[in-house]
């Protein structure tokens, strides 16, 4: 007969609060085997801990049920306090009464006997578990990190510096990513290449780093420790070992395209590198739109290349590589904003987003620095910013705030009034939202010192007139309908997550959010963690993000990254399958529905009628499997178990849960 | 033989087990009590590590047991943790719920729903509209097996 310890967690109010504690303790009391329960304010403290572990000396107890919040939660504090006290850590069981019973129930009538009901099912499971031990994994002293923006850059960077090899995986042909398409960064106005290029050439030149550019991540395989992933190296057309940078091959290209860090604002040659500062600074030509790619003729560019470095039979490459840690850090994609038809984008070339308006302003941009209309080369007098366009939108599912916008339109508008003092900006908003350190301040300043006339209300229809738009909202303040013949419109697009960003998802093994941004694994206390153990994530591809909060993100993921190479083994899933090989008929189906290739055929030897026989029969490979459990469904002689959530446990629970009445 | 058999419907109280995966819905369930969203309480968990893992055995035991309604709630198709347990787990259910009606009794006891992590707001509204339904629906009359409550 087991001898379980059951405890009940006041934690504080949170259940107290809708939980009879006393009733529940009592109601324990008569559950098969269970031969002690108790009552604390807080478990999880270290008094509360100790409670356990003297009850487990004092009482002899060889299983523990808590009912606390959610295993999820606190399930590893139990598992490691039951084993300072000498069991084996699976021999606790926690019963959720928290977020699925106190917190959900209003009242203690409810409340109250669904705590027991689950206590119950969870002292029913506990008085079937097994000691289990966690297999030990071998770590690869290697670490990918995808996506080159900031958060990327600043990842690599700490792992390597910590000592660990680094492979950065960029899809675009250079590292630099959103902040390399910055003029300058708020609230310190500092030139974002400034500070930026050193950090790109430092990743590129530090021993331990290897940039892996122009190629993308195909196929994720393994579990921490041991990821193994396919990468496709998309064909460059260029020897980057020859190439010297030069840069003749893409003055002499007679093949032009839309340049994709210019959002489709300026052109560039079909052979190019996307910005000056590039890195690495090789060329890639564009295929599709090479004319010996499209016609068969042209080749100035290797007529033209001093090294001979251009290569037209190059092809894509597939590496295949063991990581011990991921970190995905793809950061966001703009909302094109063409959705909301009464801002008329896309039909007039002066209506802009916030980061094609940022180009104007610099040096290598679409107008070479000068702040001037797209349509006719002047410079604008009255520019109207519009905020939260496609941000707070209930109305199209976009209820989040972008966050980047209020500041990066204070800072755009700022910068304005300085390259052109008698222009004059307005700025419809909803809030003006500058949480951050000197946020507010620098807002501030450019409102007032900068004369920026924010106007609170939304704009419900822009249209050309004679040279100028017409821009038709209301200020919700007065009641007014404002009309402002503008120059230029700048819309602040919302920051959505990559639009492949779910597909990334699929193949690394993260889920994402409604919005599609990648989920954290716990919105306070593990930002940069996933649920998926050695995988982390950095920057705005969780959720929009400004620099510094990027930078930050992206140092406490490698952090995390660092923890797990540093160790030699790491311990893996406990809660495994196992195979009953005696009754296992062979059939394999097993085998097949693995998602991890943890099954695997073995010849064994059985003693039939006075001699042996030779069978086919299924064996699991503990390290390789990770407990989903699939493979006890397919069995068809239900010879597989899962460890920790056998079959027996799962039937025990459901009876324990039907006892209610 | 058991009294729950002849409750009069007036104070009958449906009950429904959810067996939740661990990575999505479970969390989604574990969101919507962060996010003090209410359910009925007539929904209780179990947490299974995939929806993959559900035999149809354990919800058969549920409805002999006098369970009215049950669910299975998994990540979406394409999300699994485990890459396709769900995908096992939506064929072998679909195929269950069907013997299930094939063998005479109300497939919509039985339902399988997808439900996120970030899903709290989704989680709470389906136990609100499968607590609704079974309570329509009335006791679980065809499949518990009264005996079983009478030896306990």
């Amino acid at each position: 007969m087991p001898r379980t310890g059951v405890f009940i967690c006041h934690c504080g109010t949170n259940i107290a609060g809708t939980v009879d504690i006393e009733k529940t303790v009592k109601a324990s009391r008569s559950f098969p085997g269970v031969v002690h329960a108790d009552d604390y304010r807080y478990l999880c403290s270290e008094m509360g801990q100790d409670i356990i572990k003297n009850a487990i000396k004092d009482n002899n107890l060889d299983r523990v049920v808590v009912g606390t919040c959610s295993p999820r939660m606190h399930e590893q504090t139990f598992r490691k306090a039951a084993s300072e006290a000498g069991l084996n850590p699976y021999m606790v069981e926690v019963a959720n009464i928290r977020e699925h019973c106190s917190w959900v129930h209003r009242n203690m009538d409810e409340a109250t006997p669904k705590a027991v009901a689950l206590v119950r099912a969870a002292a029913a499971k506990a008085a079937l578990n097994d000691p289990l031990e966690a297999p030990a994994i071998e770590v690869e002293k290697r670490a990918l990190v995808i996506g080159g923006g900031i958060a990327g850059i600043q990842t690599a960077l700490d792992i390597a510096e910590a000592g660990y090899v680094v492979d950065l995986v960029e899809r675009e042909p250079s590292i630099g990513g959103r902040m390399a398409q910055l003029e300058k960064t708020f609230p310190t106005l500092d030139c974002s290449a400034c500070i930026l290029t050193p950090k790109m050439v430092e990743a590129a030149q530090h021993p331990n780093i290897n940039l892996i550019t122009y190629s993308e991540v195909e196929e994720v395989k393994g579990f921490v420790g041991q990821f193994d992933v396919k990468i496709r190296q998309k064909a460059r057309s260029i020897d980057p070992v020859k190439c010297t940078g030069c840069g003749i091959c893409y003055e002499k290209c007679p093949a032009k395209a839309p340049s994709e860090f210019e959002m489709g604002r300026a052109k560039r040659k079909a052979i190019y590198v996307p910005f000056p500062q590039a890195v690495p600074n090789i060329p890639v030509i564009d295929r599709e739109n090479c004319l010996y790619f499209k016609k068969g003729r042209c080749q100035i560019c290797a007529k033209e290349c001093p090294p001979q470095a251009v290569d037209y039979e190059q092809q894509d490459e597939i590496l295949e590589r063991r990581y011990g840690v991921i970190v995905v850090a793809t950061g966001f994609d703009q909302l094109d904003p063409s959705i909301y038809g009464e801002y008329g984008y896309g039909q007039h070339p002066d209506i802009l987003t916030g980061l094609e308006f940022e180009r104007l302003f610099n040096a290598s941009g679409p107008t070479a620095g000068k702040v001037v209309r797209l349509s006719d080369g002047k410079p604008p007098k009255k520019v109207v910013f519009i905020q939260c366009v496609g941000s707070r939108d209930k109305a199209r599912g976009m209820n989040y705030c972008s966050k980047i916008c209020c500041m990066y339109t204070a800072k755009q508008a700022l910068l304005l009034k300085e390259k052109l003092p008698d222009a004059k900006s307005y700025v419809f908003y909803i809030d003006v939202r500058t949480a951050g350190k000197g946020y507010e301040e620098f807002q501030r300043r450019a409102a007032e010192e900068y004369d920026v006339a924010y106007l609170r209300g939304q704009v419900g229809k822009i249209f050309p007139e004679n040279d100028y738009l017409v821009v038709r909202g209301v200020d919700s303040l007065s009641g007014k309908t404002i009309e402002i013949n503008a120059d230029m419109v700048v819309l602040a697009a919302a920051a959505i997550a990559r639009s492949d960003a779910t597909e990334l998802g699929r193949i690394v093994g993260i889920n994402s959010d409604s919005y599609k941004f990648f989920n954290e694994a716990h919105p306070k206390l593990k930002p940069v963690e996933t649920h998926t153990a050695g995988i982390f994530i950095a920057g705005a591809c969780q959720a929009p993000k400004d620099i510094p909060d990027t930078v930050a993100q992206a140092g406490a993921a490698a952090v995390k990254a660092i923890g797990l190479l540093s160790k030699e083994l790491l311990k893996g899933e406990a809660c495994t399958a196992e195979v009953n090989q005696a009754e296992c008929s062979g059939c394999l189906y097993c085998e097949a529905v693995c998602p991890y290739n943890a099954i695997n055929p073995v010849e064994i030897e059985e003693r039939y009628h006075g001699g042996t026989l030779q069978r086919t029969v299924a064996e699991v490979n503990p390290s390789l499997c990770q407990g989903c459990g699939s493979c006890t469904v397919i069995c068809r002689s239900g010879s597989i178990n899962l460890r920790g959530f056998t079959n027996e446990q799962i039937l025990a629970e459901v009876d324990a849960i039907c006892l209610q009445r | 033989m058991s009294t729950a058999l002849n409750e009069t419907k007036a104070n009958w109280e449906p009950l429904i087990v959810a067996f939740c995966c661990t990575w999505c819905s479970y969390a989604g369930g574990d969101l919507a009590g962060t996010s003090r969203m209410s359910y009925p309480s007539n929904v209780k968990v179990i947490r299974v590590p995939c929806s993959g893992r559900m035999n149809p055995m354990f919800v058969l035991r549920a409805f002999q047991r006098g369970a009215d309604g049950v669910l299975v709630a998994g990540c979406h198709p394409g999300d699994c943790h485990y890459t396709t347990g769900n995908y096992h787990g939506r064929r072998r259910l679909s195929a269950f719920k069907k013997l299930v009606e094939f063998a005479g009794f109300e497939p919509e006891r039985f339902e399988v729903r997808w439900i996120s992590s970030s899903e709290g707001d989704k989680f709470a509204e389906e136990m609100e509209t499968i607590t609704e339904k079974i309570k329509a629906l009335g006791p679980n009359r065809k499949m518990r097996d009264a005996r079983w409550q009478s030896v306990t």
